[in-house]
């Protein structure tokens, strides 16, 4: 009798004590992000404009005519593409070395995630210093390095220099989330059931061939996470490249000119904008996401 | 799950009851050691530069031998960096500790609703909670920084135990929620059945067994608000006193003192000393609070 009345009363008791939380996301979450769109949809271009009113588009039009804009928007294209495939190939190759098991696992594993432990703005100083565009008698970072085990024409003006700048970029990105997606993989192959591969090795398949046909395939909803994790992070990254190069214009991503025009400029309405735009191009990743992870969720249940 | 999934990660494989190497087999193991080598001077390259590069005092260092190891340890830019950076470490501290400790109560509370105290549509709620943590900040940062004023914590250090509170509540929620589903439904029935409320149940039952689970959201948001920059620089405005660890390295290390690189190295370092402390010794937790955020295994 009293197990029934429990769960009669209990269903919404739940609810009341995420309530606070509830409305908490609400307007902290979507209810200001509610009122940054309004912002971006008005005319609050200074501190001073005392008379606000809507503006519909306008500036949303202007970002896309305005070359800071579409230069800060295609280095971040171009960084979260090396930066995506670095971090996956790199993740993937330190799972791929570790994931049999190995003597020394932990020690190598601990060393590849340390990153992850440490701010931007502190390894900033190291990577600045390796990132010396100095060259041949001066060089002194990774120029120095490279002259070093012979590789000398390879010495780069790394992000101080419009060719490449982004690429330069990525690379502390690539060292800071590496061990990350290497933990995401190694969780990954350690899930897969090792009748799997004995099997196919008992009927004579190489070690090359199980990998692609079986474990791989398997590894697919890691891929999907390991993406939308890294691009989520590419997509709002700011103080690795803070840490590093400040506001210099070549290495200039949405998030930095964002920053930059709203304490600088205090053009409310234009950073409000920027803001949304990056919003946007992770939401369309995103939700879509989430809905997936729901219905799987659901499906298991 | 979560605890599932970092088990995973640090399970044991065993090397050892391998039948004895072929040829090939010898080849690849000495090759993994070697790529496994390079990976790790790699990753290591950052911070060794910053160790040793702090301990050639103030004018012991130049860019040309920063590869090389000091000769005698030279402690001389750790007094002075210190100096500058003691109080907004303390600060960091002072808000840090209270933002976690903050953020892994409410994060037990909703977790547990989340898993095992389901309300109609606490599924499509769960997820509107999930997005929250993938929002870029600047996207919150206008009004939010509106709101603190009218709040009247604008001028205060509690904007940041305020923003890292309320912007954690998704990842911490995940984390207990992941934690409580491997805790077994048949525990709550038997409590049930003996008459217990499910507020009963969670405070007698899921509470004890939760040490580790609130060790994972400590650690995670102790990391994340420690090392977070752009709640910082936006919400403190660069205001000297209300100086938080990174942004006052960031002042430290800025445009016009790149030249001076023992001091910059050296207070890096400090700053990130609690951070590094923490995963050295903490290590197993930091991992399952990152898999935890990466939703599902």
């Amino acid at each position: 009798m009293k197990a029934k009345k429990n769960r009669v009363h209990s269903p919404w008791g739940g609810f009341f004590f995420v309530l606070p939380s509830i409305i908490a996301m609400a307007v902290f979450v979507y209810g200001m992000i509610g009122y940054t769109v309004r912002e971006s949809l008005q005319n609050r271009t200074n501190s001073y404009t005392e008379d606000v009113f809507y503006v519909g588009l306008t500036n949303y039009i202007e970002l896309w005519q305005d070359p800071e804009f579409t230069h800060a928007l295609s280095n971040l294209l171009k960084f979260t593409a090396v930066f995506m495939i670095g971090c996956l190939l790199s993740g993937l190759i330190m799972s791929l070395l570790l994931e049999k098991g190995i003597k020394g696992e932990g020690f190598f594993r601990s060393t590849y995630l340390y990153p992850m432990a440490i701010s931007f703005i502190a390894m900033g100083t190291s990577w600045r210093w390796l990132m010396d565009s100095a060259r041949d008698a001066d060089a002194t970072g990774l120029n120095y390095i490279l002259q070093k085990v012979g590789l000398g024409a390879l010495q780069s003006d790394w992000y101080t220099s419009e060719a490449g700048s982004m690429f330069a970029m990525s690379l502390p990105a690539i060292w800071q989330m590496s061990g990350y997606v290497m933990a995401l993989f190694l969780a990954g192959f350690r899930g897969i059931p090792d009748d799997l591969r004995e099997a196919a090795r008992v009927d004579g398949a190489s070690e090359f061939k199980i990998y692609r046909h079986i474990l791989f395939p398997q590894l697919s909803p890691t891929f999907l996470t390991v993406l939308i994790i890294l691009g989520h992070i590419s997509m709002k990254v700011f103080d690795l490249i803070f840490g590093i190069a400040t506001k210099s214009y070549v290495t200039k991503v949405l998030a930095i000119y964002m920053w930059q025009v709203i304490f600088d400029f205090q053009n409310y309405a234009k950073g409000a904008a920027i803001a949304i735009v990056i919003l946007l191009m992770i939401a369309v990743a995103v939700i879509p996401y989430l809905i997936y992870v729901n219905k799987t969720e659901e499906a298991n249940k | 799950m979560s605890s599932d999934i970092a088990s995973r990660v640090t399970r044991k494989v065993d090397v050892r009851n391998k039948k004895k190497l072929d040829g090939k087999g010898q080849f690849w193991l000495v090759f993994r050691y070697f790529a496994l080598t390079i990976l790790f001077v790699i990753a290591a390259l950052p911070i060794y530069i910053m160790v040793i590069n702090s301990v050639k005092g103030i004018t012991g260092v130049t860019q040309s031998a920063a590869f090389i190891p000091p000769t005698t340890l030279d402690f001389s830019a750790w007094g002075p960096t210190w100096e500058i950076l003691r109080e907004p470490m303390f600060r960091t501290l002072f808000f840090v500790v209270q933002s976690s400790i903050i953020s892994a109560v409410i994060g037990a509370i909703n977790g547990f609703v989340f898993a095992k105290w389901r309300f109609r549509g606490s599924t499509f709620v769960f997820t509107t909670f999930l997005f929250g943590m993938f929002i870029p900040y600047q996207a919150i940062m206008i009004p939010l920084t509106k709101f603190n004023q009218w709040a009247g914590i604008g001028n205060t250090i509690y904007v940041l135990v305020f923003a890292h509170v309320i912007y954690g509540i998704p990842i911490c929620t995940l984390i207990f929620r992941n934690y409580y589903a491997a805790i077994p439904n048949e525990l709550i029935e038997a409590a049930r059945v003996d008459g217990a409320g499910m507020v009963r149940i969670f405070r007698t039952i899921f509470l004890p067994l939760s040490i580790p689970g609130f060790v994972v959201v400590l650690i995670w948001q102790f990391t994340s608000a420690w090392n977070d920059f752009l709640f910082a620089i936006f919400l403190t405005g660069g205001s000297p006193k209300l100086s938080v660890a990174t942004t006052a390295l960031n002042f430290i290390t800025g445009s016009g003192n790149q030249v001076y690189y023992g001091n910059n190295m050296t207070a890096s370092l400090i700053v990130s000393i609690p951070t590094l402390l923490v995963y050295l010794f903490l290590g197993r937790y930091f991992l399952r609070g990152l898999l935890s955020g990466s939703l599902k295994g």
